[in-house]
C-alpha cells in the first residue's frame, strides 16, 4: 500500500461518483477533469454486456472503450474523438452498471460534444440534420401555429421522401401529431392554477412533447397535483437538453439550461419543487445539468428535481389512494424508459398499478425500445433502433394488454410504431382512478 | 411517510436477494434496495458452502467441516440448519437450472483458471464436466475469447491429480466478431445459430470441434452457449460431437452469473418483492434503538424509505459495505461497529494469498443476524446483517462466500419477516 494519500481513499462515502467533483487540473482552458472517473474503470466490461447499442451493432465498441480508454488515449497523445461515439444513443445504461462508479455517459456526453464541435463539419448534412432534429422545440413551435397543416406536411409522402434523401430523416416513421391546442395555450386559457397553496407548490417542467403533442399527458399531470392540493405554475421554459446531449449540441442544450436555471430555480426559495413528466427531462435537469454545466443555481434546481409519480411517492400516500380506487377495465403492457432506470423509477408503475381494482399491468421486460429520441429519426440508424426494439416489441406482443404504457415521449412512438398499440402515460390512469 | 414496507433490504446481490425471499415467505411485504445492477454478473454463479477451512482442504463434506471453524465464524453463529434452509431457499428459487441439491457432498467444478472448486450447487450446463465423473475431456477455448486459455486450464485440472484424462485445444471460432468482442456476442451468435459461410453456426462450430476430438467423452467451452436458447446449443452440439458437452464458469462479464441474475429477478417478483435499483442508501435514522427510516440518494436528494424490519447486505470491502481508508475501517451507513487492529499494517500479510485479517473484517452478528456494539449489545433491535457484511470469514480462501450469504440471510430475512408480521 503506497503512503501516498490519495483523495479516494481519504473518502469513506457510499459512492464515488455522488462525491465526484470535477475539478480543472490540467490547464487546457476548457473541459473538466475526467480521470477520477476513468482511474475507477477496473475492465470489468459491465457496461459493454448492459448496451444495447453494442448488443445489436457489432461495429459499436462500448461504452468502455468511448468513456475511460478513449479518454486516456486523448491523455496520451493528440487523438482524435472515434467517430463511433455518434452511434451511442445515450440511454446512459452504462451508469448504473458500473460498480465503480466510473461517471460514463459524463465522459460519453463530453466526448460527443468535443467530437462535434471539432471535428463535424459544419456544412455536412449530418451536422444540420443533427441540429434540427435536436432543436425539435424550434420546428415543434413553428408547425404548432398551423398544427392541422403542419400535421398533413409533415406526413406527407413526397415530402418525407425529400426529408430523407436531402437530410437523412428517415421516411419509415410517422410523425407525431400536433396538437391543436398547445399545453401552454390550454393553461393560459383556463387561467392558470385552480388551487393556492403556500405548503404545497410545484413547477411543471413540461417539455416539447407534452406541449406541442401529448397535451393529455400535462392536462393530467395538472389535474392530479391539484387534486392532491398543490399549487401548480408553469415557468416559460426551453428544451430540457435530452436530445442536444444525444447529438453533441452542448452551446444549445447549455443555452437552454440556462434559461431554465433562470425560470425554476428563483421559484425554489418560494417552496416550489420542480416536478417533469417526462423521464428524460427529469433526468436531465437531475443528472446532465449539474455535470455538464456550471452555472449559478444549477445544482440547486438539479436537487430539488422530482418527476412526477416519484414526487407523489414520496409527499403522499399515493398507494393509499390507489388502493381505495378503481377503474373500468384495461390492460397494459408497461416499458420502463432506460432513463427511468436511470433513476431507479423503472418499477415503480407496476408496483403501483398492479393492485389497482380493474387495471392488469405487464413489465415487458429490461430491454431498450430501441429509439432514444432523436436516435431512430436517422435514416442510417433506423434499422439498428427496430432491431433494438424487437424485444420490447414481442413482449408487447405476448403481453395480456393491448395498450402501451410508458413515461417517456419517444419510447412511446417506438412502442406505437412497433405493434400499432395506443400508448399511455402513468399520469393518465392515476387522473382516470383518482380524478 | 409514504413509501414503506414490513421489511426493509438493503443491497441487490445473493444475500439481499435471499434476505428478501426468506422475508417474503413470512409474509411481509419486502422491498429491495439495490446502488446499482446485480453483482451477479461478476460472480461465476457457482454456489460455494465451504471447501476449505485454515487453507485444508478440499473438503468433501462442508457440513463437517464446519465444525472445525472457529465460533465467530457466521457458520458457528447461525448453525448449520440455517446454512440448510438457505440452500433450501435457493433451491427453490433456482428450480431446474441448478443441480447438486441430491446431496450434501461438494461437487468439484473445473473453473476458467483450471482449478478445481469445491461447490454446493451449480448450474445444469456445468453438470457434465464435474471433475468426479469419469471420462476424458477436452477443452476448447478460442484464439479470440483470451481469457480462457484452454491447454493452460486443462494443464492445471490434470495436475490436480484428476481420474481422467484432460487436454486443452485453441481453436477459432467460425464466426469472425471485432477483436474485443464479449462472451454474449458469442452466445448470440449460437443462440440464433447465425448463418456462417452458408451453414448454421452450431454445425459448423461442431465440424471445427470434431477434428480435434481424439475420443473424449466430452467436451468443456467457456460459458458462451447460448443464453435463452441455450440447452437447446448444448444438445445440438452434443448431437454432432457424439460427446457430452458442458461449460466452463468464466470471469466477469459471466454468462452464468447474468442468468442467475435473471432467475433471481423472476423469483423476486413472483414473490411480490418490490426493488428500487439505481441509488445508494447513505442515511438513516432512528429513536429508541430502533431504525425507522434510511435515506436513499436520489441523485442529491434524500428520499426516506420506511420500514418496521430492516436488512443489511451491502458486502464486504469489495462490494463497499465496508470501507477502509488508512486511519480505520467502516460500515459506512449506520456506522456498526467493525472490530480491526489500530495498526493498519496487521490488516494484511506479506504473502498474496496468506491469511489477511481485512478478509475478516465486518460487522459481528449475535444469534439473529443483529450487528452488535463493542459491548456485544445489538446495536439496532429492528437491524440485521446477511453476506459479505458480516465478519468473521476469510470467504475466498474458504470458497465460503455464498454459502455464508444464503445462511445469514436466511436467518435475517426470515427473522425480519416474523417479527414485522408479529
Amino acid at each position: 500500500m503506497s503512503d501516498a494519500e490519495s483523495p479516494l481513499d481519504a473518502d469513506l462515502g457510499p459512492t464515488e461518483q455522488d462525491d465526484f467533483e470535477p475539478v480543472q487540473v490540467f490547464d487546457d482552458g476548457a473541459g473538466m477533469d475526467l480521470r477520477p472517473g476513468a482511474d475507477n474503470c477496473y475492465k470489468c466490461t459491465s457496461c459493454d454486456t448492459s448496451c444495447p447499442v453494442a448488443e445489436v451493432n457489432d461495429d459499436f465498441p462500448g461504452p468502455k472503450f468511448q468513456g475511460p480508454e478513449q479518454w486516456r488515449l486523448k491523455r496520451k497523445s493528440d487523438e482524435d474523438i472515434d467517430d463511433s461515439i455518434m452511434s451511442c444513443s445515450n440511454c446512459m445504461r452504462c451508469d448504473d452498471a458500473c460498480p465503480s462508479g466510473v461517471p460514463l455517459s459524463q465522459m460519453h456526453n463530453t466526448a460527443r460534444g468535443e467530437y462535434v464541435e471539432e471535428q463535424m463539419d459544419k456544412l455536412s448534412t449530418e451536422y444540420i440534420r443533427n441540429r434540427i432534429l435536436s432543436n425539435y422545440r424550434t420546428s415543434a413551435e413553428i408547425a404548432s401555429k398551423v398544427p392541422r397543416l403542419a400535421n398533413f406536411a409533415m406526413n406527407f409522402g413526397p415530402a418525407r421522401w425529400v426529408m430523407e434523401k436531402t437530410l437523412g430523416v428517415t421516411s419509415e416513421r410517422e410523425f407525431p401529431e400536433f396538437a391543436e391546442q398547445t399545453f401552454r395555450e390550454w393553461w393560459q386559457e383556463r387561467g392558470g392554477p385552480q388551487v393556492r397553496s403556500e405548503e404545497k407548490r410545484v413547477a411543471y417542467f413540461h417539455g416539447c412533447y407534452s406541449n406541442y403533442n401529448t397535451t393529455e399527458v400535462g392536462k393530467a399531470m395538472v389535474r392530479v397535483f391539484e387534486e392532491f392540493g398543490y399549487e401548480v405554475v408553469v415557468p416559460q421554459q426551453r428544451c430540457s437538453g435530452t436530445p442536444m446531449f444525444a447529438n453533441g449540441m452542448l452551446d444549445d442544450a447549455k443555452r437552454a439550461a440556462g434559461i431554465n436555471v433562470e425560470n425554476f430555480a428563483g421559484l425554489i426559495p418560494e417552496g416550489y419543487d420542480i416536478i417533469a413528466s417526462c423521464t428524460s427531462c427529469s433526468l436531465s435537469l437531475k443528472q446532465e445539468y449539474p455535470e455538464l454545466f456550471d452555472i449559478d443555481g444549477i445544482q440547486d434546481l438539479a436537487s430539488h428535481t422530482y418527476e412526477a409519480m416519484e414526487y407523489l411517492r414520496i409527499h403522499e400516500d399515493l398507494e393509499g389512494e390507489l388502493a381505495d380506487a378503481s377503474v373500468s377495465d384495461r390492460s397494459f403492457a408497461y416499458h420502463a424508459p432506460c432513463h427511468a432506470r436511470n433513476q431507479g423509477l423503472d418499477r415503480q408503475a407496476v408496483e403501483l398499478f398492479r393492485d389497482v381494482d380493474g387495471v392488469t399491468i405487464e413489465d415487458v421486460g429490461d430491454s431498450c425500445s430501441g429509439i432514444s429520441g432523436t436516435y431512430g429519426w436517422k435514416e442510417e440508424k433506423y434499422e439498428t433502433s427496430m432491431k433494438i426494439g424487437e424485444d420490447m416489441f414481442d413482449h408487447m406482443d405476448h403481453a395480456e394488454g393491448n395498450v402501451g404504457m410508458t413515461e417517456c415521449p419517444t419510447c412511446s412512438m417506438q412502442m406505437e410504431h412497433g405493434t400499432g398499440y395506443d400508448i399511455e402515460h402513468p399520469l393518465q390512469l392515476i387522473e382516470d382512478a383518482l380524478v | 411517510m409514504p413509501i414503506r414496507e414490513d421489511v426493509l433490504v438493503v443491497g441487490g446481490g445473493l444475500a439481499g436477494s435471499f434476505a428478501a425471499l426468506a422475508a417474503a415467505e413470512s409474509g411481509a411485504s419486502v422491498r429491495l434496495l439495490s446502488h446499482k445492477k446485480s453483482t451477479l454478473r461478476q460472480a461465476s454463479g457457482l454456489i460455494d458452502v465451504l471447501g476449505y477451512v485454515d487453507g485444508e482442504g478440499p473438503h468433501a463434506d462442508p457440513f463437517a467441516a464446519m465444525a472445525e471453524l472457529s465460533d465467530d465464524h457466521p457458520y458457528s453463529v447461525v448453525g448449520e440448519e440455517a446454512v440448510r434452509e438457505g440452500l433450501r431457499l435457493f433451491d427453490e428459487a433456482v428450480g431446474d437450472a441448478y443441480r447438486g441439491g441430491h446431496t450434501e457432498t461438494n461437487a468439484l467444478v473445473p473453473t476458467h483458471g483450471g482449478t478445481v472448486k469445491p461447490t454446493a450447487r451449480y448450474p445444469e450446463s456445468v453438470a457434465p464436466g464435474l471433475a468426479s465423473i469419469d471420462g476424458d475431456a477436452l477443452f476448447v477455448g478460442f484464439e479470440s475469447l483470451t481469457d480462457f486459455e484452454a491447454p493452460l486450464a486443462a494443464d492445471h485440472v490434470a495436475a490436480s491429480g484428476v481420474p481422467f484424462n484432460v487436454r486443452g485445444a485453441t481453436l477459432r471460432f467460425p464466426m469472425a466478431f471485432r477483436a474485443d468482442a464479449k462472451v454474449t456476442r458469442y452466445a448470440r451468435a449460437l443462440d440464433k445459430n447465425e448463418r456462417v459461410d452458408g451453414t448454421g453456426v452450431r454445425r459448423a462450430l461442431a465440424e471445427a470441434v470434431k477434428e480435434e476430438l481424439d475420443g473424449e467423452a466430452r467436451v468443456g467451452f467457456p460459458a458462451m452457449l447460448g443464453d435463452d436458447h441455450a440447452e437447446e446449443v448444448r444438445r445440438d452440439l452434443s448431437d454432432r460431437l457424439g460427446a457430452a458437452v458442458f461449460e466452463i464458469p468464466t470471469g466477469p462479464p459471466s454468462l452464468l452469473g447474468l442468468t442467475l441474475e435473471d432467475i433471481l429477478f423472476d423469483a423476486l417478483d413472483d414473490a411480490g418483492v418490490r426493488m428500487s435499483v439505481g441509488n445508494p442508501v447513505v442515511d438513516y435514522e432512528a429513536t429508541d434503538g430502533r431504525v425507522d427510516v434510511v435515506y436513499v440518494d436520489q441523485k442529491h436528494k434524500r428520499v426516506p424509505y420506511h420500514a418496521e424490519e430492516f436488512v443489511l447486505a451491502t458486502g464486504g470491502l469489495v462490494g463497499k459495505g465496508i470501507r477502509s481508508n488508512r486511519e480505520r475501517v467502516e460500515e459506512p451507513v449506520f456506522g456498526l461497529h467493525v472490530p480491526h487492529p489500530d495498526d493498519r499494517y496487521e490488516w494484511s500479510e506479506s504473502a498474496a494469498f496468506g491469511d489477511h485479517a481485512f478478509a475478516r473484517f465486518g460487522v459481528v452478528p449475535d444469534g439473529e443476524m443483529r450487528p452488535t456494539t463493542e459491548r456485544g449489545e445489538p446495536q439496532f433491535e429492528n437491524l440485521r446483517a446477511a453476506g459479505g457484511v458480516v465478519g468473521g470469514a476469510n470467504t475466498a480462501r474458504e470458497n465460503s462466500a455464498s454459502g455464508v450469504s444464503l445462511a445469514t440471510a436466511a436467518v435475517a430475512g426470515t427473522r425480519a419477516g416474523e417479527e414485522a408480521r408479529r
